[in-house]
């Protein structure tokens, strides 16, 4: 147990030791207009993070969630439209359902045959997004056609002050929905059974089901979770940008994964926190937007990206060949 | 999850084994393959039976082709590589700046033939150090396949980015063009060199000690050492081969479009981990034949070309894609509990 305060305690270190560096080079990062904006992209990748928490706590690899996202999103804003229908919760609940349900279905093939989930994943994702833009559409949503409460909603500031110059920006309220994700999820994992088997089952799956652990129902539990938080990060992202565009999120899984392990999970299961994942993502998120603040070329981002995984990964390869079995 | 296919390496009733493990499936992609064909000219005959056709599936299929391979060879070992778009695009764009730089004011259409073989050179050498960097990372510091392969994909694909700056390098030398559209006695020459490939690499998985020793870390790992076999460094020559492919399909790629980008094929990388397990290759390793993925290959580029020409959205046929592998997942793992 220790050891996972550790590596969390290292985790914001690095995030700390990240931010004195680039505030160093560019003293602009600490304006408090670029911190809210930071926090506004942490909240969708956040989100999205914490359900690959969960997949990879319990030994899997999930890269189906974007494009239930996309589903998510594109289903109900098309909806939407078709019907005129203006209104926030019921949209929200039904791109979460949607999410849900397709997750139910990677936790059904996966716990059915016994599959590897990286190639169960690709498979759904593959289906999801050749059905959604084959016979759903392929156009964007813009500005003018997407449904007014939800662009309301997306804009909706907890905190709003003025520069110099008059103009005003504010700190997104999503951030709010995002941090009461990260709580729920933590205490779903650390205060209920069924977060205890997620644990267990990632750790040992044999030896969690020879406990007793039901465990068609700890993957029921992870999959769905992950969608749904897929589901409900896509349809904000769409509220927060105005825009629902059917190919969106193609390639975000990586970095999404990539903030997940920077967070100290191990792809073998059994470990991870959703401090650690927050932190995790907020690194990334960081880094990626401040390499223009830094004065480098955007186009090395990628390198910048995949250099980190390694990184990140390396180190907790090392960790675990460390920990006690 | 290797407990069904032991008996395959054991070579006690080598034939009959066979027959069970590599044979059995391949029959039924044959099997596949015809039903396929045969469906696609009863409903398109003029189409589908055309030598154009069939001429223009021999020049893009080998690109898929080979990857799928490539993801074979690392699935042996129980791994996987999604770094081989990355490898594939890097090979093809560092050859496409060097000709750039070689060439200056005239553009790349003026050089010879030397020049092309020292790009392939490099391309191929890109791969088998992208392959490497996999290696050293997998065996040497245990990091899993999977996230491995991920990280350095982005880095190569990042690395595309940095030597392009965004937009496609276009013109290639012709006779690097040559590699993608040139034919042999009218057969084209990525077919040609797709086929080499092919009886290459199935000798070296089944008739040399190398394939074996490859393919019993991936069935049984502990076993494997226990026998003597050098995990880390047959690892290591698995992924160096594996990048060495893909650095050939990003050639052939490049070659055949006249151009090089960063996200060209990214729509690959699902199609090669499909045709690699439709093709009998087990992800969890010990498994797979190069046969096996060639007919797999052919099978599918059959059937995306005959839907091609019923017009069905491309998007509709990554639905198909998708569905497909995991009814094949299904299907296998119905054959495997019965086989228990």
């Amino acid at each position: 147990m220790k050891l996972f305060g550790s590596a969390d305690a290292i985790i914001a270190l690095i995030l700390v030791a990240a931010m004195v560096l680039i505030g160093l080079i560019n003293p602009a990062f600490w304006q408090l207009s670029n911190i809210f904006s930071l926090l506004k992209s942490n909240v969708v990748i956040g989100l999205m993070a914490l359900g690959v928490l969960l997949v990879m706590i319990s030994g899997g690899i999930d890269v189906s969630f974007t494009a239930f996202a996309v589903a998510g999103m594109y289903l109900v804003v098309r909806t939407m439209v078709a019907l005129d229908y203006d209104g926030v919760i019921l949209p929200f609940l039904a791109a979460t359902l949607i999410g849900g349900l397709l997750g139910l279905i990677n936790a059904g093939i996966i716990h059915k045959f016994n599959m590897i989930p990286l190639i169960v994943t690709l498979g759904t994702a593959s289906v999801v997004r050749g059905l959604v833009l084959g016979f759903v559409g392929t156009s964007n949503v813009n500005i003018n056609q997407m449904p007014d409460a939800l662009i309301a909603f997306g804009r909706t500031d907890i905190l709003t002050l003025e520069r110099a110059n008059g103009a005003t920006f504010g700190l997104t309220a999503m951030i709010v929905i995002y941090v009461a994700a990260a709580i729920g999820i933590h205490l779903l994992l650390t205060r209920t059974m069924i977060g205890r088997s997620v644990y267990a089952y990632g750790a040992d799956a044999e030896a969690a089901k020879r406990v007793g652990f039901n465990t068609g129902r700890t993957m029921i539990f992870v999959y769905c979770t992950a969608g749904a938080l897929a589901g409900f990060a896509g349809l904000l992202h769409s509220s927060m940008i105005w825009l629902a565009n059917p190919r969106d999120f193609v390639g975000l899984e990586l970095d999404v994964i990539a903030a997940v392990v920077l967070g100290g999970a191990s792809i073998f299961g059994g470990r991870g926190t959703v401090l650690g994942t927050v932190l995790g993502v907020f690194i990334l998120v960081m880094i990626q937007n401040s390499l223009i603040l830094m004065g480098i070329d955007t186009t090395w981002q990628r390198v910048v990206v995949g250099g980190m995984l390694i990184a990140a990964v390396a180190v907790t390869a090392l960790r675990d060949r460390r920990a006690p079995v | 999850m290797s407990r069904t296919n032991t008996a395959e390496t054991s070579g006690g009733s080598l034939k009959g084994s066979l027959l069970r493990a590599g044979g059995h499936t391949n029959v039924q992609l044959g099997v596949i393959c015809l039903l396929i064909l045969a469906v696609m000219t009863a409903l398109r005959p003029q189409m589908f039976l055309s030598s154009y056709n069939f001429e223009s599936m021999a020049f893009f299929m080998p690109e898929l082709g080979i990857l799928s391979v490539a993801m074979m060879i690392a699935m042996l070992t129980g791994g996987i590589d999604l770094s081989i778009i990355g490898v594939a695009n890097l090979a093809g764009i560092t050859a496409g700046t060097v000709f750039g730089y070689l060439a200056g004011e005239a553009g790349a259409g003026s050089l010879g033939v030397a020049p092309v073989i020292l790009g392939v050179g490099l391309g191929l050498l890109i791969g088998v150090l992208a392959g490497l960097l996999n290696g050293l990372l997998i065996s040497g510091l245990k990091i899993t396949p999977i996230l491995a392969t991920l990280g350095t994909g982005q880095v190569f694909i990042g690395l595309c980015l940095v030597l392009t700056g965004g937009p496609a390098i276009v013109g290639f030398p012709p006779a690097w063009n040559w590699l993608g559209n040139g034919k042999i006695a009218a057969i084209p020459v990525p077919l040609v060199l797709f086929v080499v490939l092919c009886v290459a690499l199935s000798l070296l998985l089944s008739r040399t000690s190398f394939g074996l020793r490859l393919k019993m870390i991936g069935t049984n790992p502990k076993a494997a050492i226990y026998t003597g076999i050098e995990r880390g460094r047959m690892i290591m020559w698995s992924y160096m081969l594996t990048g060495g492919l893909a650095a050939m399909a990003g050639i052939l790629l490049s070659a055949r479009t006249n151009a090089a980008k960063s996200d060209y094929g990214a729509s690959y990388l699902l199609q090669a981990v499909l045709i690699a397990v439709l093709g009998g290759t087990n992800p969890a390793g010990g498994k797979g034949n190069v046969l096996g993925v060639a007919l797999a290959v052919i099978s599918l580029t059959l059937l995306s070309s005959g839907f091609q020409m019923m017009r069905v959205s491309n998007h509709l046929i990554d639905f198909v894609w998708g569905a497909f592998l995991i009814a094949v997942i299904a299907i296998n793992s119905f054959r495997g509990r019965k086989a228990r």
